[in-house]
């Protein structure tokens, strides 16, 4: 940005909104891995939102003579099971395809979730500091000496498996990574000269930390939280794995691959395809995430 | 340095004691604790019984002290379904649980740490660009899936490792390698960002510049600063290895504290539940505490504070 010599240059709370997403947007775009993992986003996002048009198969459909067929081939109707079916008849493609859903359905709403506990344990604990900050990071340390599987295997197993106590075990139990990261932005920006200066003129402290502060602490948070999603997803898929997660017949890719354990030796699509959407689906996000923090900020510890 | 040393001890017993309430809470989670042990066909006078003799009517406070106590004491009940004490059958299980986190974290730190070098000293070459890319699909893969894959591969169609239970060091590999592979990626690209970011600094050019050469540049200059957050890294994935243990272990059958869990979780045997989540919550804690102090040995700018 230029500016004519003689003008006095206001140190300005953010630069000018627009031209710096412009800016943000084309250098991210210019990772290609950032790209591809998007794209692979993207897919799984399609898939999960357009599931019933997208395959020729019903998903829970049980077909006991068609059972454990191998991919390719063909049934009723010359449809053709393309990654075969199930010890039930059912095609698998087609659970994958739906299986999307809960994974992106507990991803997106426990990163919610804990990224707004651990915003505001960060917020509030890197503003006022002192005794309020030492509580706050005590807790973080009880949160984070727990085993969590552990620890949400026991809950859901007293509550019951459905789809809110999962979400709402996963997103409590995460919040520490956001509070840490949005604490150590907060501690930085604190000394600023624009919160400074907005403290001086007479703005009360929560006009300062949602107006000023909270905007700024935006960009690590949002690469905490990409990154966090993958870590999620897998999380859901071992709870579904264990039997704790969305309760059959809802496909869920961690039950798939429960399911198909048991026939690996003799039928082992099963198992494979469910595995490799969760691990494209996570790589998609990792990528995605990587290339974010790397164009926001490579030396963020995150 | 003692002074250091006296307040992390303390905040670590501050930490088992915020542990050791969460414990006891969950079995309080849906208000009743006789009805989460009772099987479902109780009747109501069972269930009043069962909260009589079970000290379920005492105040809250009050049964938290006494489990506390009976904690403390390495006394978590008896468990539902083995009839023996919860505390000895956690205890039983614990070497397995450890033989099998640190033979996965011996595998890890093996591969990783040279990887992660290797790739930030040849910095954007083909072994670099492979070292990452592995790295990346590690990250990215579940463990149970991987275990899976591992068993179909070796012990299904190769037929050349057992895949289940506990014996010698064949019976170890599969579930170390499955275990450790996520730690061996997360340590592999934290190792190359820490030595990226020591390489560059301006003490390892003076130490070029006076002619020292590569190997004691690698390894007593930039290893010993890259070093500290490995190291740190290292306490919290043990955290992540103990519980990760709880999957691993299930598909390999290997017998150790975490099968043991999803077992008690399945059978509804809090008391083992109970013990579990503690004991691997303090090994946890210990852990933390005795890398810290590795911590200040390792950057003395602790020690000043």
């Amino acid at each position: 940005m230029s500016v004519p010599a003689g003008a006095i240059a206001l140190p300005a709370a953010r630069a000018p909104a627009r031209r710096e997403w412009v800016v943000f947007l084309r250098r991210l775009a210019r990772r290609r891995t950032a790209l591809f993992g998007l794209v692979v986003v993207g897919l799984v996002v399609v898939g999960a939102l357009g599931a019933p048009w997208l395959t020729t198969w019903d998903p829970v459909e049980q077909d006991i003579t068609n059972r454990l067929r191998p991919p390719g081939s063909s049934g009723p109707a010359g449809r053709v099971h393309v990654l075969g079916t199930d010890h039930l008849g059912r095609d698998i493609l087609a659970r994958i395809v739906f299986g999307a859903r809960p994974a992106l359905m507990v991803g997106f709403a426990a990163v919610a979730i804990s990224g707004l506990l651990g915003m505001g344990v960060g917020l509030v604990s890197g503003y006022f500091g002192g005794r309020t900050d030492d509580v706050c990071m005590r807790l973080a340390d009880i949160q984070l000496a727990f085993p969590f599987i552990l620890l949400a295997i026991a809950v859901i197993g007293v509550l019951g498996p459905s789809l809110p106590v999962i979400i709402v075990v996963i997103g409590v139990s995460s919040w520490v990574v956001y509070a840490r990261v949005v604490r150590s932005s907060v501690l930085s920006l604190r000394e600023r000269e624009f919160v400074q200066a907005a403290l001086a003129l007479g703005s009360r402290d929560g006009r300062v930390v949602l107006h000023h502060i909270l905007p700024n602490a935006l960009t690590p948070w949002l690469v905490v939280a990409t990154l966090d999603m993958a870590r999620v997803i897998v999380i859901e898929s071992a709870l579904s794995f264990l039997g704790l997660g969305v309760q059959p017949p809802t496909p869920t890719w961690g039950g798939m691959l429960a399911d198909g354990r048991v026939y690996i030796s003799t039928a082992w699509w099963l198992a494979t395809f469910p595995g490799l959407a969760i691990l494209f689906t996570v790589l998609g996000i990792n990528l995605f995430g990587d290339g974010l923090r790397d164009t926001l900020d490579p030396r963020l510890k995150v | 340095m003692r002074v250091y040393l006296t307040r992390r001890l303390l905040q670590s017993l501050l930490v088992l004691l915020g542990v050791s309430f969460v414990v006891f809470f969950i079995l309080h989670l849906t208000g009743d604790p006789a009805l989460v042990l009772l099987p479902p066909d109780a009747t109501a006078e069972d269930v009043q019984r069962f909260r009589e003799a079970m000290g379920f009517n005492d105040p809250f406070l009050v049964q938290y002290g006494r489990f506390l106590t009976g904690a403390l004491r390495g006394d978590f009940g008896q468990s539902v379904r083995h009839g023996e004490p919860a505390f000895h059958l956690v205890i039983e299980r614990m070497p397995a649980t450890f033989e099998l986190a640190g033979a996965a974290l011996l595998i890890a730190l093996v591969l990783s740490v040279p990887a992660g070098i290797i790739s930030a000293v040849r910095r954007n070459t083909s072994l670099d660009y492979v070292s990452t890319v592995v790295a990346l699909l590690g990250q990215s893969m579940p463990t149970f899936w991987l275990g899976i894959m591992l068993i179909l591969v070796f012990s299904v169609q190769w037929n050349l490792l057992p895949s289940s239970g506990r014996g010698g060091l064949e019976h170890l590999l599969l579930p170390a390698i499955t275990l450790g592979l996520f730690t061996t990626a997360r340590i592999t690209r934290l190792t190359r960002s820490g030595m990226l970011e020591v390489l560059n600094q301006d003490y390892i050019r003076t130490a070029r510049a006076k002619g020292v050469s590569d190997p004691p540049v690698i390894w007593k200059h930039a290893l010993k600063n890259a070093a500290i957050p490995i190291v740190t890294i290292v306490g919290i994935e043990l955290g992540t290895l103990l519980g990760g243990s709880v999957i691993t272990e299930t598909i390999f059958a290997w017998p150790g504290v975490g099968r043991l869990s999803v077992q008690a979780i399945y059978n509804r045997d809090y008391p083992v539940v109970q013990a579990a989540v503690f004991l691997l919550s303090s090994t946890f804690v210990l852990v933390n505490l005795v890398v810290d102090v590795l911590y200040t040995y390792l950057d003395p700018r602790i020690r000043l504070r």
